[in-house]
């Protein structure tokens, strides 16, 4: 069954399976995401996690839940939803499944923007490795968009450049990483890994702010990318105009990257792993902008759980389990498939 | 079409003569400088000084594991390439590399070996059990492997396996501190031991490679016009995935993950001869080194008397001429 929702001249359409793919999923992700709050060094039961979040908790309750561990869980679902949709965005662009922003080079970029600040600023806060991050992020995917434009962007030719350019950027990081002392080196590798550890409400805001903005953005543009999954032509002769919808999308996913990557590191795993996971629930040809993002959400929350009371008291880096639970996860889906989509 | 071969013979030939011409500045450069008459008599006329032992005992297998490495990871490269049909694959695809570095830094962490020669076997058998267990992911279910499931089979298990290694990695310093030379890539300190170890592999599957040309061409028309061609699918998919697993694993054992040369060569030596594997194979075998080993006697030099690992600068100086290549031409579709 195919609906439709229809409001002045904007239309939404509704497939019967994407929606209930996407409210199980959503609740889901608040079962997960009120379980992540509740347990910890001081256990709080699950209803009383419910009846703080609805404003009716005790005093310490609403310290815990609310100043420590909702801050944590709400930064995980959007950095989670953020690199989804920008892998779904950046897969769909390069009409390949191994697309994720590494096809711009922004994640290479924002890996070498951190462990430069790490490395040459002694003692750095998180936040100028942040600013690091993103500055080499967008730098870099500056870079390579330049690098692949002649007379329009082809994406065979953005794919290509972007390897070019991210491989170098990544080997410099590598060699510094050589040439770090190891306390360095270390922390480097945490964050490299991507961490959520003692992320608080200031991690929340700007995130949440430009999620806001963004995913409806990558909605709105999930219909012209659907149409460049056509074929150049074919999408030109539908109406989308190349070079300006292409940069539009790309700004757009390497936004929801930056955002991602500033908040938690690059959790890389996400953006390459959520978008086939969701195509593969959904049962959609094209890209599924909704899905993929609770996809990814699904995939942080459950994974920054697993990384807390796995070896609990010694709380992990988050990247280390997204991929120990969703690759498992897409491996089944792959076996199960009986007919594979185009991408 | 004599017409048309004739050109890639040329190129063929060029090719080679540069590597050659690769191979003896190699040879002839490095940390110390030694003049180039004294290099020639280390091989006439070894009398046993410094400088004859520097070419015989480093110089000489560095430049022989630049050689087979950088043929292995072309070819593996291109292999890879043609059976996904897959323009961003490269022989980690498989999951080689992710499953010999877990393989080495188990080696280090549990058993506390840190040798480099140790390094190889557990490399080796690291990288044959992933790309087993990804082909086997990759065929399970109706219709066998598919390009776009191997891949996304082999990306998933390479992301599982790295963190595997990132997290023993995190949770101890000592296993960072070694681990973190030998996944850079390096040629320097391996000795002839290492290239008896690597070498059967190597040439076992180069040779195998070669023999798959004509049936990769037949499946790069597609499934169904390959199969009406009497190519046989699986077997030829099987074939490839040994043949990349023995030279990826091999070559990874041997000098640690290099992962540009697989990516970028077989992308140069499409421009230079078009797709036919039959010419893109050799094209790759001979390129591969040429580039390889270039970059790593710049690394000798630009550091002196420190050198870079050769893994960074494949990546550094084949990047930016990677891009400029990809800008200048229209690129052969796969």
């Amino acid at each position: 069954m195919i609906g439709a929702l229809r409001w002045r001249g904007i239309s939404v359409r509704l497939e019967r399976r994407m929606v209930i793919a996407s409210l199980l999923l959503a609740s889901l992700l608040v079962v997960v995401g009120c379980w992540s709050i509740s347990v910890g060094d001081f256990p709080i039961r699950i209803t009383e996690v419910v009846r703080t979040l609805i404003g009716r908790g005790t005093s310490s309750s609403e310290f815990i839940v609310g100043t420590l561990r909702l801050p944590r869980v709400l930064t995980g679902a959007m950095v989670g939803a953020a690199f989804g949709v920008s892998g779904a965005i950046f897969q769909s662009l390069a009409r390949n499944p191994l697309g994720s922003p590494d096809v711009i080079g922004f994640t290479f970029g924002s890996a070498l923007g951190a462990v430069l600040v790490i490395v040459a600023v002694e003692g750095a806060s998180s936040v100028a490795v942040s600013a690091g991050a993103v500055a080499g992020g967008l730098l870099t995917a500056l870079v390579v968009f330049l690098c692949a434009w002649r007379r329009g962007v082809q994406a065979h030719r953005l794919v290509l450049v972007g390897i070019g350019v991210g491989y170098a950027v990544a080997a410099l990081t590598n060699y510094l990483l050589t040439q770090a002392n190891i306390s360095d080196a270390q922390r480097a590798s945490v964050w490299l890994t991507g961490s959520l550890n003692g992320r608080s409400w200031e991690h929340v805001r700007p995130v949440g702010a430009g999620l806001f903005v963004l995913l409806p953005l990558a909605m709105w543009m999930g219909r012209s990318l659907r149409l460049l999954e056509l074929g150049d032509d074919t999408a030109a002769a539908l109406g989308v105009r190349l070079g300006r919808a292409r940069f539009g999308i790309v700004v757009v996913g390497v936004g929801l990257a930056a955002l991602a990557t500033a908040s938690a590191g690059p959790v890389a795993f996400v953006a390459l792993m959520a978008p086939p996971i969701a195509r593969r629930i959904v049962h959609a040809p094209g890209i599924t902008i909704v899905p993929t993002a609770l996809v990814g959400a699904l995939l942080t929350v459950s994974a920054d759980l697993m990384a807390r009371r796995m070896l609990a008291p010694l709380e992990l880096p988050v990247g280390i389990f997204t991929a120990v639970l969703g690759a498992p996860y897409l491996l089944w889906l792959l076996t199960r498939e009986t007919r594979m989509g185009a991408l | 079409m004599a017409a048309r071969r004739s050109p890639r013979v040329v190129g063929l030939v060029l090719a080679c003569t540069v590597l050659v011409l690769v191979v003896v500045t190699s040879l002839a450069v490095g940390t110390r400088s030694i003049p180039f008459g004294t290099v020639v008599r280390s091989f006439t006329d070894f009398n046993g000084s410094t400088d004859h032992m520097i070419v015989r005992e480093l110089r000489l297998p560095r430049t022989m594991i630049g050689v087979l490495v950088g043929s292995a990871l072309g070819v593996a490269g291109a292999l890879m390439q043609a059976v996904t049909r897959n323009p961003l694959a490269d022989p980690g695809l498989l999951g080689v590399s992710a499953g010999a570095s877990f393989a080495v830094v188990l080696a280090i962490f549990v058993l506390g070996i840190g040798s480099l020669s140790a390094y190889v076997w557990f490399a080796l058998a690291g990288a044959a059990a992933t790309s087993v267990a990804v082909f086997a992911l990759g065929s399970i279910g109706r219709g066998g492997a598919n390009p776009v499931r191997l891949a996304l089979a082999g990306a998933a298990l390479s992301a599982l396996l790295g963190s595997c290694t990132s997290a023993v990695v995190l949770l101890d310093r000592q296993t960072l501190d070694q681990y973190r030379f030998w996944v850079v890539g390096s040629l320097s300190g391996r000795d002839m031991a290492i290239v008896g170890q690597a070498a059967p592999f190597l040439l076992v599957g180069l040779l195998l490679a070669f023999a798959l040309g004509r049936p990769l061409n037949a499946l790069a028309l597609g499934e169904d016009a390959a199969r009406a061609l009497g190519t046989r699918v699986g077997l030829t998919r099987l074939a490839t995935v040994l043949a990349v697993t023995l030279l990826a694993g091999a070559a990874t054992a041997a000098c640690g993950p290099v992962a540009f040369i697989g990516l970028t060569v077989p992308h140069l030596a499409r421009l230079a001869c078009g797709a036919d594997q039959r010419w893109l194979l050799p094209f790759s075998a001979a390129l591969g080194p040429v580039m390889l080993l270039s970059c790593d006697i710049l690394g000798r030099v630009i550091a002196r008397p420190a050198e870079v690992q050769v893994g960074i600068m494949t990546a550094v100086v084949g990047g930016p001429i990677f891009v400029a290549l990809v800008r200048r031409a229209r690129m052969a579709p796969l």
